[in-house]
């Protein structure tokens, strides 16, 4: 099974943090992993991206041109996106920030207001962690005790109160 | 017989490949006394530059290593990272120093690295035959200048002491010349003092020696001291630039 | 999963260098590599190490110049319009036969050209780049683990043969994530350098670090004798990664990130029924003329050099092939990476419709 999952959005939203966070819950679970950001001008204030690969087999290439899901934080990446997408894959945009419908009808498109609700809670920061808990729901990618595993790892231990809003951020995008 | 001259130690016993009258050679023995007088040849790691001395490295005793042209203080830089307990010299002419290798030069003051520059200044490219440098002065004729340096086009000669002394950097700076037995014997108090002052860790040390090139210049060893201190010394003045010590006391 | 640990590949190549002895880097920063500076800035003071920005790309090298004359395991990094300035250099630390260790993550040219990856400096590194008659050993991984392994590696070559030693990444390496093992190696006790500038303490000779030597013949034998060492490298350090040569009608060709996505191509081809293998040179200097050898035992072959960049490392390969079957290229360039698709395509044009 491979997964390739683009995350996309503007910079300061935790986008690359998002697709490490994956990237790193692949790697305690022993599969092969691939995490290409986007670099140079492209991340300073304007939009950010990155591409991250769970595979069984080895990552040949790291450039993922037709992902199997796509997390949209902002709507220019869900314009540059959208069409990439496999048919039959799945979409997962921030609606807070999306004010525009998913034009794919081949693909499986969840909404969900995580901006919106990272505010709510008192995480202004951590809509990418809901948007990660939701996409970790639907595509089955691993279970939720693997992914709280792999937060619990990469939050340092001097920070447990991150830890721990990092966690509900998860679980509310997890059990939207 | 009681020898009362010798060949300093830290010198190499082989002959010199400089013009007659040119000054290398009084500048070059004046390092190894100071070295020996210190008794740090075992210790010392000298940087030759591109340009006349560029042979520098087969008259010191010491560890030598060869500099691409300009890019003495980058190298001596590396050194003296790499062996911090040692001391470090570049020996430098003034087409090195201050045209190529400007910004290396900047930067190494800047830095306050913890190195000595032996710099000569005689206002001229000898090594490839007479052309102008960015120490020529205004009206000065080169090989590149025929008619005389014009500012106009050609820019202005660049005071090197004086400019580094605006750094916070530099301990030392001073500018001294060799053309009498009193000025030798100041030009060798100011390297050995710039040698001390690396030892006890102050920074960057830099001595200016005002120098001829009677072959490129066209006159006589004395002549080419009597053109130095008339027309030289005036833009180039002698003296202490910078000093750490006397701003501490 | 052992010790494995997520990291991006400039990063990773900074750790790989501090625990190959490397205590003295210096640099300057440049896109897509700025992440070894920092990573060598955060770290280094922290182990008793030297990091040190340059004023420029020029002193930098001049800098490592100086420190791995004296004697120590130094390393500089930069992105190819850098690595265009620090040519001068390179070719003074080859001429004085001074070991270090240059990283060049690859960028689109030629001038300022992109940020993004390439592989257009192929030529600058395997060919000269520099002046004079001197080889650089130039290593191109095509993951970050082996960025790591060939790190400590080119250290130990460096030192070995007195001879700087490249690593040529691209962009794309430098930047993205993968999980990497750091093996354990001990690096306290390396051998003495004898020849280093670390000063005489009055007991033996004095030292010389230099590449000027006015007697021609003096700088002939000179030069001969670093050929001789470079016989040596040709012989004991030709590393490349061959799968599937023997029974293919059509060998890839292709290095670093390039080969990734040709092995990516060639699956799929095989798939379509297409019997296809892959050449991956991994010293890129000296350039592995055996895996070819051993390809064309069977007869005459079909070969697919993919690069990005316009046809550089091709040559090599018709070199290498030298008449005995057909050389093809396939390339991207100005930092846009060639997709499986693309490759693929190719193939099935060679190959025919199946």
């Amino acid at each position: 099974m491979t997964y390739e999952t683009i995350f996309a959005g503007f910079g300061g939203q935790g986008i690359l943090f998002a697709g490490k966070v994956i990237a790193y819950a692949g790697m305690l679970e022993g599969k092969n992993v691939s995490h290409l950001p986007s670099y140079g001008p492209e991340m300073r204030g304007g939009t950010a991206n990155c591409s991250v690969i769970v595979s069984d087999e080895d990552v040949a290439s790291p450039i993922i041109t037709e992902p199997t899901a796509l997390v949209v934080m902002n709507a220019p990446s869900l314009d540059k996106f959208e069409n990439a997408v496999v048919p039959g894959g799945k979409i997962f945009i921030d609606s807070a920030l999306i004010s525009r419908k998913c034009e794919r009808d081949d693909a499986d498109v969840f909404t969900i207001p995580a901006t919106q609700m990272a505010n709510d809670m008192g995480f202004p920061k951590l809509a990418n962690m809901i948007m990660v808990g939701k996409l970790i729901k639907e595509t089955e990618m691993f279970t939720w005790e693997q992914l709280e595993g792999a937060v619990t790892k990469l939050v340092p231990a001097a920070k447990a109160a991150m830890l721990e809003s990092n966690l509900k951020a998860l679980q509310a995008g997890y059990n939207y | 017989m009681e020898k009362v001259f010798q060949k300093p130690h830290a010198l190499s016993d082989v002959p010199f490949h400089y013009c007659p009258g040119c000054p290398h050679g009084i500048v070059h023995r004046l390092v190894a006394e100071v070295i020996d007088e210190l008794g740090i040849e075992g210790d010392t790691i000298g940087v030759a530059p591109v340009g006349c001395s560029v042979f520098a490295y087969n008259y010191f005793e010491c560890d030598m290593q060869e500099a691409a042209h300009g890019r003495a203080p980058a190298v001596a830089t590396g050194i003296k990272r790499a062996r911090p307990d040692k001391i470090v010299f570049t020996y430098q002419g003034d087409g090195d120093l201050a045209a190529i290798g400007t910004a290396e030069t900047v930067h190494v003051a800047a830095r306050g690295e913890n190195v000595t520059t032996i710099f000569i200044n005689n206002a001229i490219y000898g090594m490839t035959g007479g052309q102008m440098a960015p120490t020529t002065l205004a009206g000065q004729v080169t090989q590149t200048s025929p008619y005389g340096r014009d500012p106009k086009t050609q820019g202005n000669p660049i005071r090197v002491s004086e400019m580094l002394s605006t750094l916070d950097g530099p301990a030392y700076i001073e500018r001294v010349t060799v053309d009498t037995v009193p000025n030798i014997k100041k030009a060798k108090a100011a390297i050995k003092k710039a040698f001390q002052l690396q030892m006890e860790g102050k920074g960057f040390t830099l001595v200016e020696v005002v120098s001829t090139c009677p072959t490129n210049w066209g006159m006589s060893p004395q002549e080419s001291f009597q053109w130095m201190r008339d027309n030289m010394l005036p833009h180039y003045p002698l003296g202490v630039y910078k000093d750490i010590t006397k701003e501490e006391k | 999963m052992g010790n494995k640990v997520l990291m991006k590949g400039n990063e990773a190549l900074a750790e790989a260098a501090i625990r190959a002895g490397c205590r003295h880097f210096f640099g300057y920063p440049i896109t897509p590599q700025t992440e070894v500076s920092a990573y060598m800035a955060k770290k280094m003071p922290k182990i008793g190490g030297t990091f040190l920005q340059a004023e420029s790309e020029v002193s930098a090298i001049n800098m490592v110049y100086g420190a791995g004359g004296a004697g120590v395991r130094v390393m500089t990094s930069s992105s190819s319009p850098g690595i265009s300035l620090k040519q001068e250099g390179i070719s003074y630390i080859a001429g004085a036969d001074v070991p270090c260790v240059i990283i060049n993550i690859v960028r689109g040219g030629p001038g300022l050209g992109g940020i993004q990856p390439a592989q257009s400096d192929y030529f600058q590194a395997t060919k000269g780049g520099g002046h004079g008659d001197y080889h650089l050993v130039v290593l191109a991984p095509s993951s970050i683990q082996e960025m790591v392994d060939l790190t400590a590696d080119a250290f130990d070559i460096g030192d070995k043969y007195r001879c700087p030693v490249m690593i040529m990444g691209d962009g794309m390496l430098g930047q993205m994530m993968e999980p990497v093992e750091f093996k354990d190696t001990d690096v306290s006790d390396l051998p003495e350098k004898e020849w280093a500038t670390s000063g005489t303490g009055m007991k033996r000779k004095k030292n010389i670090i230099n590449s000027l030597f006015i007697e021609a013949s003096e700088l002939e034998d000179l030069v001969l004798e670093r050929q001789q060492r470079y016989e040596q490298i040709e012989k004991n350090e030709v590393r490349y990664e061959a799968v599937d040569i023997e029974d293919a009608d059509i060998i890839l060709v292709a290095y670093g990130t390039t080969a990734r996505i040709a092995k990516t191509a060639m699956a799929k081809a095989k798939e379509q029924g297409y019997k296809v293998g892959i050449i991956r040179p991994i010293t890129l200097w000296p350039f592995p003329f055996e895996a070819f050898e051993k390809a064309l035992a069977g007869g005459k072959k079909t070969f697919l050099t993919v690069e990005m960049s316009m046809g550089q490392m091709v040559e090599d390969v018709r070199l290498a092939v030298n008449g005995r079957g057909d050389v093809h290229f396939f390339g991207r360039t100005g930092g846009v990476v060639p997709t499986p698709k693309e490759i693929l395509a190719k193939i099935v044009e060679l190959g025919g419709a199946k």
